[in-house]
């Protein structure tokens, strides 16, 4: 499929255009949507007035903007003016949004054309796309395993060549480990790169959308698009865009990676030598990689189960049937709130809001969220430790390629162990990008991961593109 | 090793986060929810004493911006999404009994 960069190449220079884009992208959509379950809402008509102005506008000999004509696909707890945005929850469903995301604001301004709403774990809380209300998203690459998750629609739009873009939303792994399972380059950004104005909240301090994409430069390109201080969110970072796509051809010569014996710790044999793998196309490609063990990433995963559910119970507190979704009547308003709460939320969202409130409630604070929190203090002096010595840091994404459907349902804690590679990054706010490379079994997709500290996201994609290129993509 | 919760506290939590739970799924998230805790466990061992909570990657501060008025959402827009509205505000239920 045609890159984002080539698109937006051949929009402006006139050899396509914007409907055309659009109109090849609404048809793959027609063919594979009924199987794979990956859009909610597909906003045609307006996708449609948004292509036309830009090939007026290309007629007028305009410049148009880095993503023009491009079509993409939105993670469906990203707030579109008029388009229903459901979080995948029946609580939210019909709800159309009086406002836009940033990140839709930005991505409009730079000639892209959203063309509908993907599917996710309800309120981004899963690694499956199992969760949804309105059923699974299955994987393009095999139909009877997962895509991954929470990201799993934008994840499969992009795989499924619907789109060559996407955003996703990555709270604990939601955008590298759908990423890796459907053999995509994702990347979570540094907190705060892009801002989360109009994101849905799941884990505001943990939270950071993402592009989704075929390759890194697209997904520079796209991170570029979305990042940039806004004055709507007051975590976003107070410094304009970064220049990323100038750096993803600028090679790993001279740079120190740590393979990190607790990133591939527990992970499938494939997935191992697939890091090892990667390893060594790093070091030919000229980066000195040393070995490193971080004890503390064995934590990560048991801080996160306290930290973002805490952070869960609080934000989707605000779903009480009062000022937007679905309510369910009453007597009075605590019964309403409880009847419309109890109906409206699936069982892994009352799971996560149940773990929360509990870890937050008198008696149990300082045992549960006091000591994540303390931990998560560690977390973070441990990476400031590491890149002490190195530039970055190399592991694997999941501990396996795609699973099948059913296979960790019915235990959550099987299913939270799929992020146990993922989460360390969330908890430090650091960027790290998931890069596909090579097979295993059943010759699915791999992810390798690659840490870098704040602001590194130019290095990263450095990194991604020498990985590119030792598997063989163009 | 039984479940580090009772029954009952699962039961006080859900009535905490407005949530009713059937007898089946109390008996099922005080399972589950006893997993993720146990899971915890390899945190609660750790002698962190002297450690410093973090609740934010960078540490948050205030901040403010000037203060000129500015056009907010439509209230119209907003409140067309309400389940129930009257007279330009979100209506809800009784929140109190009658006066006796």
């Amino acid at each position: 499929m045609k890159s984002a960069q080539q698109t937006a190449l051949d929009v402006q220079g006139g050899t396509s255009s914007a409907l055309e884009e659009l109109e090849r992208a609404l048809s793959v959509v027609r063919e594979r949507n009924d199987e794979l379950n990956v859009f909610l809402h597909v906003d045609q008509d307006g996708a449609r007035a948004l292509a036309s102005t830009i090939d007026e506008r290309v007629a007028r000999g305009e410049y148009v903007g880095p993503l023009a004509g491009v079509p993409i696909a939105i993670k469906d707890n990203l707030c579109q003016v008029g388009i229903p945005t459901t979080c995948s929850s029946r609580i939210l469903e019909g709800w159309r949004p009086p406002y836009n995301a940033t990140v839709i604001d930005r991505l409009i301004t730079a000639g892209a054309v959203p063309i509908g709403k993907t599917n996710l774990d309800e309120f981004a809380m899963g690694s499956s796309t199992e969760n949804s209300a309105f059923g699974p998203t299955r994987n393009p690459l095999d139909p009877t395993r997962v895509p991954g998750g929470s990201s799993g629609g934008s994840a499969a739009a992009v795989a499924a060549d619907m789109t060559p873009i996407s955003l996703g939303s990555d709270t604990g792994g939601s955008i590298r480990q759908p990423a890796a399972l459907c053999g995509l380059i994702g990347m979570k950004p540094t907190y705060g790169l892009v801002s989360r104005y109009g994101l849905i909240a799941f884990a505001s301090s943990l939270d950071q959308i993402g592009p989704f994409a075929k390759n890194a430069m697209d997904a520079a390109l796209l991170l570029e698009v979305i990042a940039g201080h806004d004055p709507m969110d007051s975590t976003s970072l107070p410094e304009p865009s970064p220049s990323l796509a100038t750096h993803v051809n600028s090679g790993v010569v001279g740079q120190r990676v740590g393979l990190v014996r607790e990133l591939i710790e527990g992970a499938d044999e494939d997935v191992e030598s697939a890091v090892v793998r990667a390893r060594s196309a790093l070091e030919e490609a000229g980066a000195k990689v040393v070995e490193l063990s971080i004890p503390e990433f064995r934590l990560g995963l048991s801080a996160y189960y306290l930290i973002a559910p805490a952070e869960a119970s609080s934000n989707l507190a605000r779903f009480d049937g009062v000022r937007y979704g679905n309510r369910v009547d009453a007597e009075d308003v605590t019964a309403m709130m409880e009847a419309t709460r109890t109906a409206g939320f699936g069982a892994e969202v009352k799971r996560r809001i149940m773990l929360g409130t509990y870890a937050l409630s008198a008696g149990y604070f300082d045992a549960y969220y006091g000591q994540a929190l303390k931990v998560r203090t560690q977390m973070i002096a441990a990476f400031r430790r590491a890149y002490e010595q190195v530039d970055l840091l190399l592991g694997a994404t999941t501990p396996s390629v795609a699973f099948e459907f059913g296979s960790k349902t019915s235990n959550p804690m099987s299913m939270y162990l799929s992020d146990v590679f993922t989460i360390p990054t969330n908890l430090a706010g650091e960027p790290a990008v998931s890069v596909p490379f090579g097979t295993g079994e059943a010759g699915l997709p791999i992810g390798v991961q690659l840490l870098g500290p704040a602001r590194s996201e130019g290095r990263l994609f450095a990194a991604a593109r020498v990985l590119e290129i030792a598997d063989g993509r163009p | 090793m039984g479940s580090p919760l009772r029954r009952e506290e699962v039961a006080h939590v859900a009535k905490l986060a407005r949530l009713s739970l059937s007898e089946d799924e109390l008996e099922l998230f005080t399972e589950q929810l006893g997993q993720v805790l146990e899971h915890a466990n390899d945190m609660s061992s750790l002698d962190l004493k002297d450690v410093e909570p973090t609740a934010h990657p960078f540490g948050l501060i205030n901040v403010v911006r000037d203060d000129v008025v500015r056009a907010s959402l439509e209230r119209n827009a907003v409140l067309s999404q309400a389940p129930d509205t009257q007279d330009d505000r979100f209506a809800v239920p009784r929140i109190m009994g009658e006066a006796p």
